[in-house]
């Protein structure tokens, strides 16, 4: 008779719990792609990796049951540790700069463009993505190339398109939602006619307020700077594009100038606004909390079209980084290129329902865009997207002048109407004038 | 002999450190010494070399001497969060003290279930800073505020207040809030200061025919500075340097109208990660944070009169 000791009982006891809670199509996968996979990870290699707090449990639960199909197929060890991203992104920065912590950050925004020496160069796991899966988008590139190697992976992008009541747009004489910038006006005015106003926040709201205030500085063809990063913020156009916010400012609910990124969503639940700009998280909490009076009556558009007669949109990246302080540098190429193989990225878009949105064109197909119609336009999400930095490169001084609500005050200004659009533009050009010198 | 005189010598200077009340004093020091120089020394040096260079998160920088300040000067926000800070700090510490100075005097009398009344006083300090922020971010909402919907239903107002969207109101309610913070700090310190008070002077007071009012400035007050200096300089520096308070409400907004000096740093050096900025604005409250503490030792320390001597 085999003996037991302690420790192979448990080590036993163990691996039946973990391989009960993996689906075994999930670990065949896993287990195929190892044999195939042309990185193969060192010897005892273990991964620390490092997220933002997820916004969806099921895509949580997702990620994590793939990470340990990984584990089980290859023995690649893999804790994964969970931050709030603001509290994410300095951990990040610290890593960085003293060369130790976790081995992949699955971080937000361009923030490897601010310490490009410090990451891996995912070169050839992007190839193989691109090659294998119908190519890149280009947002993705220019959010991840630099100097013409991949410092990143841009594992996926979170849309925030408009929301709207279907009812009270038809009411106020649209049977489509606008999809010009002089329509959208009349809308949003005609819906403040009507006793149900839309609004957008004006607070230092760093997702809903910097979408759409870039998408409404970008409308009308202004933008921070040229493609040669020189400053040319106060300009005709954007004074232009204030002039609209102020306009539009007028149409608002009240209280909008204090709204940061939770407002919208509740005042939206509510019934209070009828328009406002926001991932797909309104709808998805109405579906999930059976509010079927808001989840049947309202629907999701593209941000209308300006003067400058291309969709001007600004959606937020979130980027798979590898230090190059990892010691199993194969391991991580192996773990992240598996995460984006069809199969599993198929279903952590389906976990995502609509949250989180692809970057390969291959993934254009995917169920979770057929499955709910009024998913459908954060399909486009990395189609009709700028980096932050538009026009110019991302790094330090885009960085910073985003941080620094410099295009969100400005836009809040000209809203609320304390400066004048032309006032406004030149303060915050004068403020962008810091970190664009250096 | 000689060998044994410097055994003896040896044992005698062992022997003397060891009586050296100096020597040991500092031997005994040292650990704390340490853990000061470690933990409070090194970081406040850290953070004025750093604001003295451009060093932004994950790069280092290099010295640039005073051009954060310099720049600092020029920058509307920075100036508007300096204003703030001042305002929210002189607003907020003075009427701090004044309901605090209230509070402990109703306490300081005899009133029924006294233990109880003074434990849910403590409420608003021991309640996280955050969670209280959350609170007041749900009273302070811009469409379903509490308040607001009371005096709607009273028939009051007709339109819910924009607390946090009017640059003032958001002034004010930041503020109100912090009050509502800071209250029961100041109030049990001073209602401990005035249980020190002996019983005795009062009652001779009463007897020379003093009234209330005079029993108050005429003892109460006076023999309370020492306890309100060290208050109220304890409460200047937690209301110049709160952060979570407003980060949690107001993110500084709306347009920087409630950004403290400590949200800016916050968020220009770890959010926008230009940290040797991040640093200067955090180097520039020093100097206020020290003439608030040296206003409160010179003026309101501990007087000759107050144990029994002579003012010279």
């Amino acid at each position: 008779m085999k003996k037991y000791t302690r420790r192979q009982t448990l080590k036993t006891l163990g691996g039946a719990a973990t391989a009960a809670m993996v689906p075994s199509s999930l670990l065949t996968a896993a287990r195929a792609f190892a044999e195939m996979s042309p990185w193969k990870p060192e010897k005892g290699a273990s991964i620390r990796m490092l997220r933002w707090k997820r916004f969806v449990a099921s895509e949580g639960e997702s990620t994590e049951a793939l990470l340990k199909a990984f584990t089980q197929a290859t023995g690649v060890n893999i804790r994964l540790d969970s931050e709030g991203f603001e509290d994410l992104r300095p951990k990040a920065a610290v890593a960085a700069s003293i060369g130790s912590g976790p081995d992949i950050i699955w971080t937000i925004h361009a923030d490897p463009h601010l310490y490009p020496n410090a990451m891996l160069d995912m070169s050839d796991v992007a190839d193989y993505l691109g090659n294998k899966y119908g190519g890149w988008y280009p947002i993705a590139k220019d959010y991840s190339i630099r100097k013409g190697q991949w410092i990143s992976l841009p594992y996926t992008f979170s849309g925030n398109f408009l929301n709207y009541r279907i009812s009270q747009v038809k009411k106020a004489g649209f049977s489509s939602f606008p999809a010009n910038t002089d329509d959208f006006l009349t809308l949003m005015t005609e819906l403040n006619k009507a006793g149900t106003p839309g609004g957008f926040a004006l607070g230092n709201a760093s997702g809903d307020g910097n979408c759409w205030a870039h998408w409404v500085l970008w409308s009308h063809g202004g933008k921070m700077v040229d493609s040669n990063d020189n400053l040319v913020l106060n300009s005709p156009e954007t004074v232009a594009g204030l002039e609209y916010v102020a306009k539009l400012g007028e149409t608002f609910i009240p209280g909008v100038a204090s709204w940061l990124d939770g407002h919208n969503n509740k005042a939206f639940l509510q019934g209070a606004c009828s328009v406002t700009n926001n991932g797909i998280s309104i709808y998805a909490a109405a579906v999930r909390e059976g509010m079927s009076n808001i989840a049947n009556d309202m629907d999701h558009a593209y941000w209308p079209t300006g003067p400058a007669g291309v969709p001007t949109e600004f959606h937020v990246q979130f980027p798979m980084t590898v230090y190059n302080h990892t010691k199993y540098p194969n391991a991580c190429k192996a773990l992240l290129a598996w995460l984006m193989e069809a199969e599993q990225y198929d279903k952590f878009m389906e976990a995502s329902v609509g949250y989180l949105s692809h970057p390969l064109k291959a993934y254009d197909n995917n169920p979770v865009w057929t499955a709910d119609a009024k998913r459908r336009v954060f399909k486009d999400t990395v189609t009709r997207s700028r980096t932050f930095a538009h026009a110019g490169s991302l790094g330090y001084a885009a960085a910073s002048a985003f941080a620094d609500f410099i295009v969100v005050n400005m836009v809040a200004e000209a809203a609320i109407g304390t400066k004048t659009p032309a006032e406004a533009a030149k303060d915050a050009h004068r403020r962008a004038e810091r970190y664009y010198k250096i | 002999m000689a060998n044994a005189q410097t055994a003896n010598g040896g044992t005698s200077v062992l022997t003397r450190w060891m009586n050296n009340r100096n020597l040991m004093g500092m031997l005994f020091m040292l650990p704390a010494g340490t853990i000061l120089l470690i933990f409070l020394t090194y970081p406040l040096a850290l953070g004025v070399w750093l604001g003295m260079t451009d060093v932004k998160v994950g790069r280092p920088g290099v010295f640039v001497g005073l051009e954060n300040f310099a720049w600092l000067m020029e920058d509307s926000v920075f100036l508007l969060s300096v204003f703030n800070t001042f305002l929210y700090t002189i607003v907020a510490s003075i009427i701090k003290f004044g309901l605090g100075l209230w509070l402990a005097i109703i306490l300081n009398n005899n009133i029924p279930i006294k233990a109880f009344i003074r434990a849910i006083v403590l409420l608003p300090f021991i309640v996280p800073t955050v969670l209280s922020a959350l609170a007041f971010w749900w009273i302070y909402d811009s469409q379903d505020s509490v308040l607001s919907w009371i005096l709607i239903e009273m028939g009051v107002i007709d339109k819910t207040i924009d607390f946090l969207g009017d640059p003032n109101n958001a002034r004010a309610s930041v503020i109100a809030a912090n009050i509502w913070r800071g209250i029961p700090f100041v109030a049990i310190t001073l209602l401990a200061g005035l249980q020190t008070i002996p019983r005795t002077l009062y009652e001779a007071a009463t007897i020379d025919g003093a009234n209330e009012w005079q029993r108050f400035t005429r003892i109460t007050f006076p023999l309370l500075t020492p306890i309100i200096a060290v208050v109220m300089t304890f409460s200047v520096l937690f209301t110049f340097t709160d952060f979570q308070l407003i980060w949690v409400m107001t993110r500084g907004g709306p347009i920087n109208a409630t950004h403290l000096m400590a949200t800016l740093s916050y968020q220009r050096g770890i959010v926008g990660g230009a940290l040797g900025e991040g640093a200067a604005i955090a180097v520039a409250m020093i100097p206020f944070l020290l003439a608030a503490i040296l206003f409160s030792y010179f003026g309101l320390q501990n007087r000759k009169w107050q144990r029994g001597g002579r003012d010279d």
